[in-house]
Order: C-alpha cells, then sequence, then structure tokens
C-alpha cells in the first residue's frame, strides 16, 4: 500500500519543457512513475520524448486522467501552478521550485485550507514509493521496498538516512522529503497521520533541523496519537544562532528553534534520537526492537 | 536581507509613517552639517545590522554640533560590538542623525510571520523600548498578538481593537489606526519577513512616531524587489559569504580549522554536528548545492581555502542526481587549481562512488584521503591534523 503515490498514479510535470522539468520527467518515468502529461502554458500540442504537453493543467486532467502533479517552474510562477493544480482536481501537487517566496506560500496555504488537494513542498526532493513510484527528484536506486516510513526536511540527509536504512535491510514503505522552506504545504503531523493509518509501515523516521517549532508539534502528536516505533535525527546541533543553514527556514532564532530543544521533545515522546548522523539507522532498529518488532526485513 | 535604520525609516516614511527629521552621515563634516540644522541638539545612531546598539555606545547624544562631531570621530569608520554580534563587531560606515523628540509614552509594534500558524503576525505591547521577548515572557498579558488571515488582511477594526489595547484614544487612536494599516500594506507590498517598530512614541507634541525601525526582507522575494535588493550593505556580512552569495553558494564562517564542503544543508549541517562530536572544529557551513557543476565547486573550494585558519578540509557528497564521478573530477580540478597541499578527507556515497573514488586515488600527487562513512571521514580529518592525538 505505502501512502500518497504508487504504481497507479498518473503523473503530469508543470514545467515539463524546461530543463529540470525535462530531465527528472523523464528519469521518474525511468523508474517506473506513469508520466502521463507535461503542462507549459504557450507549449500545449508539442511533446517531450513521448510525453503530450499541454496549455493547462486541466487539459492534462481531462485527457490523460493525471492525478497527481511534480512542479518544476521558477519561484516567480510556483503560486500560479501550485493554485491552478487544485483547481483542475488534481490529489497531490509535489513542488519542487527553490525560492518561493513567503508571502506566496502564505496565501497558497491559506486557499488550500479547505481543499482536498495536498501540497508536499515546496523546497523539496519530493517522494518515493520504493519499487512503484517516485515524484522528486530523489535517487531512486538506494530506495528499497519494505516498511519504514521516512518523513524529513531535508534532500541529501534523507538519502544518507536511506541509504543507512537500507544497508541494514530495512527497506522503506514510502519517503517523503517535506521541504526546508519555513512555510510548507505538508506539516510533518500530516505525513505521520498517514503512515499511522497505512498497514504497511511499521514504523517511522523523522529527520528534522534547526528552525521553527514543527519537530515539537510533531513530538506532541506523536506522545498523544503515534501507534508505531518513531526514531529521529535533528540536524543543526552545533549550528550559530541567527545565521540561515542553507535552507530558508533552517534558522535559530530569538532562542526558538534550537536542535538540543527540539531532541528534548522528542526524547520525551518516546522517540529515539540518533546521537549522530551516522548512527540514524541504528536509531531505527533499536527503537523497532523496543517495540517487539524485527529490526530487519525478513 | 536586513536593512539599515535609515532604510526602514525611509520606507515606513514612504508608506506616511512619521520618523524622525533624519540626515545620513558618512562623515565627521556631514554630521556635524546635520546637527547645525537641528540647532546641535541631536542623536547620532550607528547604522549597523545589529541591536543593542544603545547599551554598545553606538548610540549617542549631541548638544552642539561641536559634540556631534566627537560622536561621529569616535563612531565612524570603527567596528562596534553588540550583544547581538559577533566579537569583532561590524564596521559604521554611516551614522543617522535626528532631531530630538520629546517623548511622551514608549509602545511596540511589529509584524513577522507565525511560523507554525503560517500566517502573517501583528504583536503590540505598550512596553515599548525593551525586548519584546523579554516583555512576553515576564509580562504576557502586556503583549498582544493577532494572526492575520491572508484572504481578510488586516482590517480597520483589528487594528482599532489594537490601538485600544495601546490605550490610544482620539485622535491618538486614530493615527495608530492608520499607522497599523500603512504598516501591513508596505509589509506585503516589499515582501518584508520583519517590520518592527521599537519603540513606537507618543511625542510630547501628541504625535505617533517610529522612533526605531527594523525590517528584514524575504531574500526569496528579492527577484520582485530589485529596488530593495539595491539596498543591501555588503560591508555588513563577512566577505567570503558576500563572494559564495554571489555564486549562489552557501557559506557561513564558524571559526574553526577544519574546511568542510558538503551537497544539502541537512547533509552539511549534520556534517558538522559529526565533525563537532569527533573533536574537530569545524571552519564553515558550505552547501554547494543539488546541481553543482564544475565551475560551482572550484569556487567552493576556492573559498574556503580563503580562510587563513582553514588547515585540512573534509568532503562529504551524497551522489543522488549529482553523481560522485562529476564531484570527484570537480575537486582534482579545485585542489589542482588552487595548489592545495592541505590534508583532504573525502568521503562520497551514492550513485558511481567507485568511479569517483577511482578518480581520486589516481591522484597521488594530491594529499586526498579516502573514507568511507561519516564517522570514519571525520575522524580522518581530525586525527590528521592532530597526529600526535
Amino acid at each position: 500500500m505505502a501512502i500518497l503515490i504508487d504504481r497507479r498514479s498518473r503523473i503530469v510535470v508543470q514545467g515539463l519543457t524546461g530543463n529540470s522539468g525535462r530531465r527528472h520527467g523523464l528519469l521518474c518515468r525511468d523508474y517506473g512513475s506513469q508520466v502521463v502529461a507535461g503542462v507549459t502554458p504557450g507549449k500545449g500540442g508539442t511533446q517531450i520524448d513521448g510525453i503530450p504537453v499541454f496549455d493547462t493543467v486541466a487539459e492534462a486532467v481531462e485527457t490523460c486522467a493525471a492525478d497527481v502533479s511534480m512542479i518544476f517552474v521558477p519561484p516567480s510562477a510556483a503560486a500560479e501552478a501550485i493554485l491552478e493544480a487544485s483547481d483542475a482536481g488534481i490529489r497531490l501537487a509535489v513542488c519542487i521550485t527553490e525560492g518561493v517566496p513567503v508571502r506566496d506560500m502564505v496565501l497558497v496555504n491559506r486557499a488550500l485550507a479547505n481543499n482536498p488537494m495536498r501540497l508536499i513542498g515546496p523546497n523539496c526532493p519530493g517522494l518515493i514509493t520504493p519499487g512503484q513510484c517516485k515524484v522528486g527528484i530523489l535517487p531512486g536506486d538506494i530506495h528499497r521496498p519494505g516498511s519504514i516510513g521516512v518523513v524529513s526536511r531535508s534532500g541529501t540527509l534523507t538519502y544518507e538516512a536511506v541509504q543507512q536504512l537500507t544497508d541494514a535491510g530495512l527497506g522503506q514503505s514510502t519517503c517523503v522529503g517535506i521541504g526546508g522552506d519555513p512555510i510548507i504545504g505538508s506539516s510533518f503531523i500530516d505525513i505521520l497521520t498517514l503512515f499511522n493509518d497505512d498497514p504497511d509501515t511499521h514504523g517511522v523516521f523523522l529527520i528534522g533541523e534547526i528552525g521553527g517549532t514543527a519537530e515539537e508539534q510533531a513530538a506532541t502528536w506523536i506522545r498523544r496519537h503515534m501507534r508505531k516505533p518513531v526514531a529521529a535525527y535533528i540536524a543543526g546541533m552545533t549550528a550559530p544562532p541567527g545565521k540561515r543553514m542553507g535552507h530558508a527556514g533552517a534558522i535559530v532564532s530569538g532562542g526558538s528553534g534550537r536542535a538540543k530543544d527540539k531532541v528534548a521533545a522528542l526524547r520525551d515522546s518516546g522517540v529515539r534520537v540518533a546521537e549522530s548522523p551516522a548512527r540514524m539507522a541504528a536509531a531505527m532498529q533499536s527503537a523497532l526492537e523496543a517495540a517487539g518488532l524485527s529490526s530487519h526485513d525478513s | 536581507m536586513k536593512l539599515h535604520e535609515f532604510q526602514a525609516k525611509n520606507l515606513l516614511a514612504q508608506y506616511g509613517i512619521i520618523v524622525p527629521r533624519g540626515t545620513l552621515a558618512c562623515s565627521v563634516d556631514e554630521a556635524g552639517q546635520a546637527a547645525e540644522t537641528f540647532g546641535g541638539a541631536c542623536v547620532l545612531k550607528a547604522q549597523v545590522h545589529a541591536g543593542g546598539r544603545g547599551k554598545a555606545g553606538g548610540v549617542a547624544l549631541a548638544q552642539t554640533a561641536d559634540q556631534a562631531r566627537d560622536i561621529a570621530r569616535r563612531l565612524l569608520h570603527h567596528r562596534l560590538v553588540t550583544v547581538q554580534t559577533e566579537e569583532q563587531g561590524l564596521p559604521v560606515n554611516s551614522l543617522l542623525v535626528e532631531e530630538l523628540v520629546p517623548v511622551a509614552r514608549e509602545l511596540y509594534l511589529s509584524l513577522t510571520l507565525d511560523r507554525s500558524a503560517g500566517r502573517y503576525c501583528l504583536i503590540a505591547s505598550a512596553e515599548g523600548g525593551v525586548d519584546i521577548e523579554q516583555t512576553a515572557r515576564q509580562a504576557p498579558e502586556r503583549v498582544r498578538r493577532l494572526n492575520i488571515d491572508p484572504l481578510i488582511g488586516l482590517r480597520s477594526f483589528h487594528a482599532r481593537g489594537i490601538a485600544r489595547f495601546l490605550g490610544l484614544k482620539g485622535q491618538l487612536g486614530n493615527a495608530a489606526v492608520d499607522l497599523i494599516a500603512a504598516l501591513y500594506r508596505c509589509f506585503l507590498e516589499k515582501d518584508a519577513s520583519l517590520l518592527e517598530i521599537n519603540p513606537l512614541v507618543v511625542s510630547e507634541d501628541g504625535r505617533l512616531l517610529a522612533m526605531d525601525a527594523k525590517v528584514s526582507i524575504d531574500d526569496s522575494a528579492l527577484f520582485r524587489q530589485r529596488d530593495l535588493a539595491g539596498w543591501k550593505d555588503d560591508s555588513q556580512y563577512d566577505p567570503l559569504e558576500v563572494r559564495a552569495a554571489r555564486s549562489e553558494i552557501a557559506y557561513i564562517k564558524m571559526g574553526g580549522c577544519i574546511g568542510c564542503l558538503v551537497n544539502g544543508a541537512g547533509l552539511a549541517m549534520a556534517t558538522l554536528d559529526m565533525l563537532t562530536e569527533c573533536g574537530g572544529q569545524p571552519a564553515n557551513f558550505l552547501d554547494v548545492g543539488g546541481s553543482a557543476d564544475q565551475d560551482k565547486v572550484v569556487e567552493a573550494f576556492r573559498i574556503l581555502l580563503e580562510d587563513p585558519h582553514v588547515t585540512g578540509v573534509l568532503v562529504n557528497i551524497f551522489g543522488g542526481i549529482m553523481r560522485c564521478d562529476l564531484i570527484a573530477e570537480s575537486l582534482i580540478a579545485a585542489a589542482t587549481a588552487t595548489s592545495s597541499r592541505l590534508p583532504i578527507v573525502v568521503r562520497m556515497a551514492g550513485a558511481r562512488r567507485d568511479e569517483g573514488r577511482q578518480l581520486l586515488e589516481n591522484q597521488a600527487d594530491l594529499n586526498i584521503i579516502w573514507q568511507d562513512g561519516l564517522a570514519a571521514a571525520a575522524t580522518a580529518i581530525v586525527q590528521q591534523l592532530s597526529p600526535t592525538a
């Protein structure tokens, strides 16, 4: 089963005719994802390597039954693209674009508040259900099908975690990069909720970082609702305050957003937090064992 | 992107918010002349990107133009160290010389982002001129927070409620409503991430003025705020950080001796944590980005070697879309171009790792040490730099 995407997902790429959109659209298709359409206003009627391109998302939905959108448009056009996807009846939009203005995201999130479309990102690597479907820029070959859900604010650090899990014999149900911006479509809690209800997910690995209080909120939610073992790693223990560490959202400001507070909150909720990024899989194994579950896939 | 106080006040004034009369002075003479226009009595304020200026001596009162010149001589072209700066402080290249305004009351007003709510937030307090977070801790009932629904906006009735909370009635209440509306309009139109007036004052002659102002602009919105982007003052940043930003490399100086080059912000933070845990001191945070080409890797390498404290380098790459063999080629080009003899510990994982390793191991004349695994690599560079340990 897994969450959000599987082999039945039908993907439209908004921005398929751009460099990144084309490259990653084709890489997703190579992985096995059904990339059924592209959208670039003004380029309707053309094709990219056999994939039809439309002027609007609505046409891609009508003609190709697309239900998932992967967005690769410039930052100035991202809000428009997300709102168009929602208007066209897309079920899941995944916005890879980095550098979307905060004001645009405040408005987009308000518009999506009472709306059936789920947004992942922006500024995220996307998501993957190993062996079935990839929507985003994650490297497919490090993943293995299995029962660990992964949710992360990071990109390459997630790949690091996934590689460790795979090497330790722990495959993944779905891995979701929720993005490194201060305002994002789906939170840790949104994804944890889905993993909690997914029978194929037996445990969750969460990767957080400095900035904001999303990890603390997740910790509170986990204590109250989570029925599955959770392990975590928080990056930025040594990050200096007041400095933006690469991601727009990764900043300790006014005593808020510190890594040690996040680690403490997660531990208080029973989450196994890895002391070091070299021991992420070990923390997951320890959480599974503590819950009486096998620490590797049979 | 932070603005200076004079820029922030300039912006507020464009929206009809009253600020004290003032002039920017970049020399002792200019400061003296500015003081003369106010009859000698004025306040001189060092323009640096940090708070805590008052306690650090960066804000001073003068009664005569000569006093103003003395103050300018003391401040201009020196570095100001405040509780918010690093120990070397920030350069003072200009002073804001302002008229003295007799103050009846000091208040606090700001607009910022509430990340967890995903909304902009107005914060008001009748305790102005002090640290708002301290007020919020000690007397939370003295602070009012109002989250703004972006579809509804900040309306007059909201503003009237805030004016009432601040105890502003009659003409002052009306002035406060206008000011709050102007502040919100400015915040949205300029893509601000922080707009803070502290203190907002009621003058003895019954006006509402922004006595001090702090403004930050959302970096992601600078593409549509070109005028403001031109207001950036590079002198307030580390020169290497400025240079890195030009190549879209995220670089932050940390003070240690181990230069770090990593792809991805999260992995870069994790690498610094790992290094510190192994007893090493990172010289920098450096995220070379997800789509780094050879030129960018070479420039990143040059930047981290510019830091004279760097005596060794740790490279940590997780190849995904960015393949390890391409990074290896770039590293060889960079090490060759800089003729660096410093030890470089390289750890790579992911796509085409073995090909990358092969390329690096063929370079016997470069001081490159291959390590598998994050912990092993961090330990290796620490040991390289302290062989007796």
